[in-house]
């Protein structure tokens, strides 16, 4: 029915207002001309949050982590890293994300951060395919883009910080597999995170590769199931695991929250002794399964190393010491014992080789 | 009784706030006509600009933000559209996010069997009218509650996208149609699924409030059984309208994948609300009869300026859903509360006269 | 509808049917649960095993309890939908309070249980006083709640080493071989069933959601009665939050997302009419572990855990179908009696 004309006229200035306030400001820096917005924020004074091109600008190191997920203490550990490479080298430290780890709840972060205008985005991919168009554009407008922990896809980033050579990981765990399964035989299961993590699909990948070596030809895996790093999702599927697979021997979850649903899990059922719990897990998280043997051994790498890294990258892009071309070298002091890094095929650092962790070494660690 | 569980209520003849419809008209001040949801909207709309423009003045006021804050919401907005009409008949369509989700994820399946996107469109397309079907059915043959049939199958479409694609994500879609879905229309910063979205909403705001089609769906809303003995179709039009809530989701869906350039079976998880939020706070009154297409378009912009603002101001997501939640109730409580004031105080103007009908202390909301 | 039925056929015709239907329906679920179970222990064993029966049916008693509180609504002609938001919230606080040595155990579930009776209240105000039909109270205060969760969670969750020793242990404890979940569950099943039976309170809740016009000339004040279980809901969804804190150990901002659908699923395969004034509570527990042994069945017959969400939906729709053909096909069976 038909809306009283005043409403209607107010309403449509609203509107008018939008599309004429931001058409009205371009991006150009010359000033706009006057626009009928009541918005009196002369646009003229508007800097554009683009850098000027091409020259080795000193860095500005307004850096911006964007995890997969903020609810996860693996990431906050990642961020302890960058926030200390942040206070050596002068730099700011900002972490925003996602409360769930999905892509599409993860571009809007990222889009924001680029009207923001932060001088490098280091993000780690809920979905390599999904980020892309947002990172790009990001680049398109001179933010560097340095990708950690899990790779968006290839050209939406400058260098990706790669935690550990991943065909290493799926060989660390299906030893660790066959270090907990009795005379290494036995069935065993992967409790994974998301579907659509490509550093865990990679791992998997690589696990079951690794598992057709000879020396694992007893290890038979059963199932892979998804917890998608929520814990209560985890506990559930550690749960079903050992419902299905009564024979089960051993659970692999390269996940740090799956891990510990894992853990939790096998030992709330008294299953300690029987089944084994192994994977990647924070050594805080997993100390007491340690000691209590229903976790003997598992793996990770110094998770604040690697935001300590990332954001290093990040300054040294800005810099313009590295384009992140492949065969650049680069040092940063305190890591990998104070050698060059060196910038492999596709951008791609790698931090380091994976720890090991047991009874022999976890109270050392701190995170 | 009607198919709501309510009793008709004789029409409001005392000015309402909020009350647009020909009966509301009759307003003794021209105060009140101003006050009206739509003009109080386009005042928050502007008040929110101008905050933007304050808080942010670097970014906000740039196409580039524009275009993502537009383009953030769009699928949300387009299903508004159609559940406005859903909403003033009386019913109500909670399966959209999952119908959408169902439409990505089928799009995704078959672009990666190889189907080409030219025939996977319209077979989503299809399958969304089948969806809405489906409800629509349920619902007015079957006389099921509407809250009840579309939860089941907010459910049921969801956990059918899961079957089909599992948690795997399809991408690799061809730049044509990534580019409609992130892009804008070469020149400006007006981004593809909003000239869908104004289409759309032109359309329908012309069926609704200037053809004899909209009168109908106003009439079954305010009373079913007036409205079937003055021959309105009503069973009819509700099982279109849920069609078209069905199609314009599985189309919504089309959009977001286009956009993600990604295809999922959990896309959209969540909209349902959004959708609801943004049709209540247009003004449309959950128990039928009222509302406004404009109302919706202008209520879609200020959840997408204010969810900016927000963000540009590091505002945290969580504080953003709590406002979200907030927005939803208040635009239920401002109006009944206003009703139950500017009531109160025409029956205490005309204290001879028998006081206006209105909701009794204590009456029971039913379910829709 | 079953007012009508009521109104046409006579007073004590409309309960009679209600009845009727209601223990039809607790019948049948029974039966159905049975033979179910009776099939999946042929395909997989372990199925009848201890851990695994623990498992199920305490996962299913946390459900049933908050569907207990469902089901009260749900008999006046309302709806909760901030269930799981509730019961999150009131997960993540509990282990919070735990996690920095706030309160002794015992307190801190006080104030779990406390806080959802507060957040019951809430919504209860907003349906019953502002009057705000709870379909949208309750869609506002699901993202309110879970928005005051992540607040407050910081972006940090509670993992089972910040817990206190044993607190998680009530979870797998069994006497007599019944874990105590579901002892809790079965009592608070009871006590609401007897009080919906026996008191005044009870046949109110009914009155109110079975023909409101005529409970209003009675003299009851649907308000009141609304705000009621409204704050029960909220309560239950404490108990059943401060339990699934116990159960899972490691709590986040998400916790117990995705309940609501099944809390609602399992109130209405248990027979309670969706518009209101019929059906009980025991169909409600019944049909929480009805949810359970699904769940458990696809995981047991290792069918995909994709078809889960499907099979919730189509539960629903099926049960409320049903309901809606047994009830018109009895309605025109009493006509056909009373015009004999």
């Amino acid at each position: 029915m038909k809306a009283n004309r005043s409403g209607r006229i107010l309403a449509l200035l609203g509107a008018a207002a939008i599309v004429v306030g931001a058409c009205g400001s371009a991006a150009s820096p010359t000033p706009a001309p006057a626009t009928p917005a009541p918005a009196t924020v002369a646009p003229a004074t508007v800097a554009p949050a683009t850098p000027a091109p091409a020259t080795p600008a000193a860095a500005t190191l307004n850096i911006v982590f964007i995890p997969k997920a903020v609810n996860n203490p693996y990431f906050d550990a990642a961020a302890a890293g960058g926030k200390k490479a942040a206070d050596e080298l002068g730099g700011q430290f900002t972490q925003i994300g996602p409360n769930n780890a999905v892509a599409a709840e993860q571009i809007p972060f990222i889009q924001d951060a680029t009207t923001k205008g932060y001088s490098s985005i280091v993000v780690s991919a809920d979905g390599p395919d999904e980020v892309a168009p947002a990172l790009k554009d990001a680049m398109s407008k001179g933010i560097k883009v340095v990708g950690y922990d899990s790779s968006p896809a290839e050209g939406a980033y400058d260098v990706f910080v790669n935690q550990t050579d991943f065909s290493l990981i799926g060989g660390a765990m299906s030893q660790w597999a066959c270090d907990l399964a009795p005379d290494c035989t036995g069935q065993i299961a992967i409790l994974s995170a998301t579907a659509t993590a490509p550093n865990q699909n990679a791992w998997i990948e690589d696990m079951k590769k690794a598992l057709t070596a000879p020396q694992f030809v007893g290890l038979k895996l059963v199932d892979v199931v998804y917890g998608d790093d929520d814990p209560g999702k985890s506990t559930d599927q550690a749960a079903g695991l050992l419902q299905k697979y009564p024979d089960l021997k051993v659970i692999v979850a390269p996940t740090t929250v799956g891990i510990l649903a894992a853990a939790q899990v096998v030992k709330q059922q008294g299953k300690t002794g029987t089944v084994f719990v192994t994977g990647l897990g924070l050594p805080n998280d997993m100390k007491p399964f340690v000691a209590d043997g229903t976790s003997p051994e598992f793996g990770l790498w110094s998770v604040p190393d690697l935001g300590y890294l990332a954001y290093n990258v990040a300054a040294l892009l800005e810099a313009g010491t590295i384009t992140g071309a492949e065969g650049e070298t680069f040092t940063v002091k305190g890591l990998n014992g104070d050698q060059p890094y060196t910038i492999g095929p596709k951008s791609v650092v790698i931090l380091g080789p994976p720890y090991k962790f047991d009874k022999t070494n976890i109270d050392q660690f701190n995170f | 009784m009607s198919a709501t569980g309510e009793t008709p209520k004789p029409a409001d003849a005392a000015v309402v706030v909020g009350e647009t419809t020909s009966v509301g008209r009759s307003g003794p001040f021209r105060l009140r006509r101003l006050a009206s949801w739509e003009a109080l909207l386009a005042l928050v709309l502007l008040g929110l600009v101008g905050l933007g423009a304050a808080t942010s003045p670097k970014v906000f006021l740039t196409p580039g933000n524009f275009s993502n804050l537009t383009a953030a919401v769009m699928e949300v907005a387009i299903m508004a559209l159609p559940m406005t009409l859903i909403i003033i008949v009386g019913d109500i369509d909670l399966s959209v996010e999952s119908m959408l989700g169902l439409a990505s994820a089928v799009l995704g399946f078959l672009w990666a069997e190889g189907v080409p996107l030219e025939v996977g469109i319209p077979v989503v397309l299809l399958m969304g009218a089948a969806g809405g079907l489906f409800n629509g059915l349920l619902v007015a043959r079957g006389g099921l509650p509407s809250l009840v049939v579309t939860l089941g199958t907010l459910a049921l479409f969801r956990g059918l996208a899961l079957v089909v694609l599992g948690p795997r994500g399809i991408s690799k879609f061809p730049e044509a149609f990534t580019d409609f879905g992130f892009g804008t229309v070469p020149g400006t910063p007006i981004p593809w699924p909003l000239v869908v979205f104004t289409v759309i909403a032109v359309v329908l705001g012309v069926v609704l409030h200037r053809t004899w089609i909209g009168r109908q769906v106003f009439a079954a809303g305010k009373n079913k059984d007036a409205a079937r003995y003055s021959g309105v179709r009503v069973q009819r039009m509700r099982i279109a309208l849920f069609v078209l809530s069905g199609t314009i989701a599985a189309f919504a869906g089309v959009i977001l994948t286009a956009r993600f350039a990604s295809a999922r079976a959990d896309a959209g998880q969540g909209m349902t609300l959004t959708v609801v939020t943004i049709v209540l706070l247009g003004g449309v009154s959950i128990n039928g009869g009222r509302g406004t297409i404009l109302g919706v378009v202008l209520a879609a912009f200020t959840l997408a300026v204010l969810g900016n603002v927000l963000r540009l101001a590091n505002v945290s997501a969580e504080l953003q859903s709590i406002a979200t939640g907030l927005l939803l109730i208040l635009s239920v409580v401002i109006p009944s509360v206003a009703r139950q004031v500017s009531s109160a105080i025409g029956r205490a103007r005309r204290d001879r006269r028998p006081p206006v009908a209105t909701a009794e202390p204590g009456e029971v909301q039913s379910l829709i | 509808m079953a007012a009508e039925t009521a109104a046409r056929t006579g007073p004590g015709a409309g309960a009679r049917i209600a009845g009727a239907v209601a223990r039809q329906r607790e019948l049948s679920l029974a039966g159905l649960m049975v033979v179910m179970a009776a099939f999946v222990a042929l395909q997989a064993p372990n199925f009848l095993s201890a851990s695994n029966l623990t498992q199920v049916t305490v996962v299913a008693s946390i459900i049933a309890i908050a569907a207990v509180g469902q089901a009260l609504v749900i008999l006046t002609r309302n709806v909760d939908l901030s269930v799981e938001s509730m019961m999150g919230l009131v997960a993540f606080v509990v282990a919070d309070l735990l996690k920095f040595h706030v309160l002794p155990a015992p307190a801190a579930i006080a104030v779990g249980v406390g806080l959802g009776l507060l957040l019951g209240v809430t919504n209860g105000f907003l349906v019953a006083v502002l009057r705000v039909p709870s379909i949208v109270a309750t869609l506002g205060t699901l993202s309110i709640y879970r928005g005051l969760d992540f607040l407050i969670a910081g972006g940090k969750q509670v993992t089972l080493g910040d817990l206190p020793a044993g607190y998680t242990d009530p979870a797998r404890a069994t006497v007599l071989g019944i874990p105590v979940f579901v002892l809790i569950a079965v009592a608070i099943v009871v006590f609401v069933a007897l009080v919906l039976r026996q008191t005044r309170a009870g046949r109110r809740i009914y009155a109110v959601g079975s023909n409101p016009e005529a409970a209003a000339i009675l003299g009851i004040r649907s308000g009141v009665v609304v705000f009621g279980v409204f704050t029960a809901c909220g309560l239950l969804a404490g108990v059943a939050g401060v339990m699934w804190g116990m159960n899972y150990g490691t709590i986040n901002a998400t916790a117990a997302t995705g309940v609501t659908l099944q809390v609602v699923a399992a109130v209405v395969v248990g027979g309670v009419n969706i518009n209101g004034g019929s059906g009980t509570v025991i169909g409600a527990g019944l049909g929480a572990l009805f949810l359970g042994l699904i769940s458990n069945s696809l995981i047991l017959l290792r069918l995909s855990q994709f078809w889960l969400q499907a099979i919730y939906g189509a539960v629903i729709l099926v049960a409320v179908s049903l309901d809606a053909f047994l009830l018109r096909g009895l309605r025109r069976a009493a006509l056909a009696r009373r015009a004999r």
